[in-house]
């Protein structure tokens, strides 16, 4: 690792300071990835500005209509909150299955969501949910959130603050994981809600996509049939030595299936 | 200009105070400054778990946190789990289940494994088994270290 200096502010406007006055400082949450990267060397970054110090950031509130976790939530405190599991369980089984226990301790939402993984779970669940990130200045759509491998459209300084879910009618969510990293090779997630349905799939393209035609089969008929013989395209799928992009995309209609089972079940 | 940060935390029950780099990860800290080496790196990438020490109480993996990280916390490793005259039931559940063979995994099973005991004094093999996804064995196969968890969960219970 590249040595940097370290820093713990005690509030928003204190990290905000930091990263204007640092350029080139990351933002450090739970450093499930950060860290990682800076021991192979992948970054340099001359500061880093850790947010384990603002406890503003961490917690869960559940209310009538949504849910709004803090971004320095744990994805063990969102897998096991009595609440989400009830109000939301497709959102608490997703976290559990992020990682191991271990790194579930440490890693959080708002620092998977801000690294953008194309293979992360939580993109598919603010998409499929049509959640909204709210960051220290502004509040931003999940659909305009990710905008590419790795890319979002969070501004140079911009931090997470909260994410706030819609609780829909139901929700699933099933993934094909890696058997080494738990990473998705594709992951699905369903959500029926008043509005419709939306269906986002992580880890098999660049970055989370929905898929409007499964949608509206969907919103007529919420059964694992209905979107049979739809076919996803592979074209701008990835492809690595874990998964072709046609495999990939096989994937994305067995995922999206079982999601779909699942949120009926709940 | 990086310079060094001051630390303090709480290591096996003991007040712990050092200047250290920002990059010094907690299990080189563990193991250089303080010399607690039952604490191991297997794999230095968050695979293997050889490095899982308690952080408030809950299994970390001492590789992918920096030891500033811990500052005011409390980081229990394997030498703070027992003696070598009164071991720790789940040291004893390994011992007597035969859960090792070359040792190395051992000291991280064994915290992954308090931590996992600690809401369930009843586990099932598949609850276990499940746990352990973040702790990797290159000798035993599991069986045995599964066995040991479940016993040492059973008598970290009654204890
Ligand atoms: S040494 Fe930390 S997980 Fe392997
Ligand atoms: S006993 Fe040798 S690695 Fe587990």
């Amino acid at each position: 690792m590249y040595a940097f200096d370290y820093h713990k502010p005690h509030s928003l406007a204190e990290a905000a300071a930091l990263l204007e006055a640092h350029p080139e400082a990351r933002l450090l949450a739970g450093g499930m990835t950060l860290i990682p990267t800076l021991k192979q060397r992948l970054a340099s970054p001359t500061d880093l500005v850790d947010l384990g110090g603002l406890a503003d950031l961490v917690g869960i509130v559940v209310d009538a209509g949504e849910i709004t976790i803090g971004a320095m939530t744990t994805h063990a405190a969102v897998a096991h909150s009595k609440e989400i599991k009830a109000r939301l369980p497709a959102l608490a089984a997703l976290a559990e299955g992020i990682g191991d226990p271990q790194v579930r301790h440490r890693g959080t939402i708002g620092g998977s969501i801000s690294n953008a993984d194309p293979a992360a779970d939580y993109p598919a669940a603010l998409v499929g949910l049509g959640a909204t990130v709210i960051t220290d200045r502004r509040e931003i759509a999940a659909d305009d959130f990710f905008t590419g491998m790795f890319e979002t459209a969070l501004a140079p300084g911009e931090i997470v603050r909260q994410v706030r879910f819609p609780i829909p009618l139901a929700a699933g969510y099933a993934k094909f994981p890696n058997p080494a990293s738990r990473y998705a090779v594709v992951g699905a997630f369903v959500a029926r809600t008043a509005a419709g349905v939306r269906v986002a799939v992580t880890g098999a393209g660049p970055s989370v996509f929905r898929l409007p035609e499964m949608e509206a089969a969907l919103a007529s008929s919420f059964a694992p049939q209905a979107i049979a013989g739809i076919d996803v395209p592979e074209d701008d799928l990835n492809r690595d030595p874990h998964a072709t992009a046609a495999y990939r995309a096989h994937l994305v209609g067995v995922m999206t299936a079982r999601a779909v089972t699942t949120a009926l079940e709940s | 200009m990086v310079g060094t940060v001051s630390v303090a935390f709480s290591v096996n029950g003991r007040d712990v105070k050092a200047k250290v780099e920002p990059r010094t990860l907690l299990v080189t800290f563990l193991r250089e400054n303080l010399g607690l080496t039952g604490t191991h790196v297997g794999c230095d990438t968050s695979q293997c778990g050889a490095c899982c020490v308690l952080l408030d109480g809950r299994s970390v993996k001492s590789c992918t946190i920096l030891a500033v990280q811990a500052d005011g916390a409390s980081v229990t490793t394997i030498e703070g789990l027992g003696t070598p005259e009164k071991l720790h039931p789940m040291q004893i559940a390994f011992n007597e289940n035969h859960g090792l063979q070359c040792g190395f995994c051992t000291p991280g099973m064994i915290m992954s494994a308090v931590d996992f005991a600690q809401g369930n004094a009843e586990p099932t093999p598949d609850q276990v088994r499940e746990w352990l996804e973040g702790n990797i064995c290159r000798c035993t196969g599991y069986h045995n270290i599964v066995a040991s968890v479940e016993a040492g969960a059973r008598a970290m219970a009654k204890a």
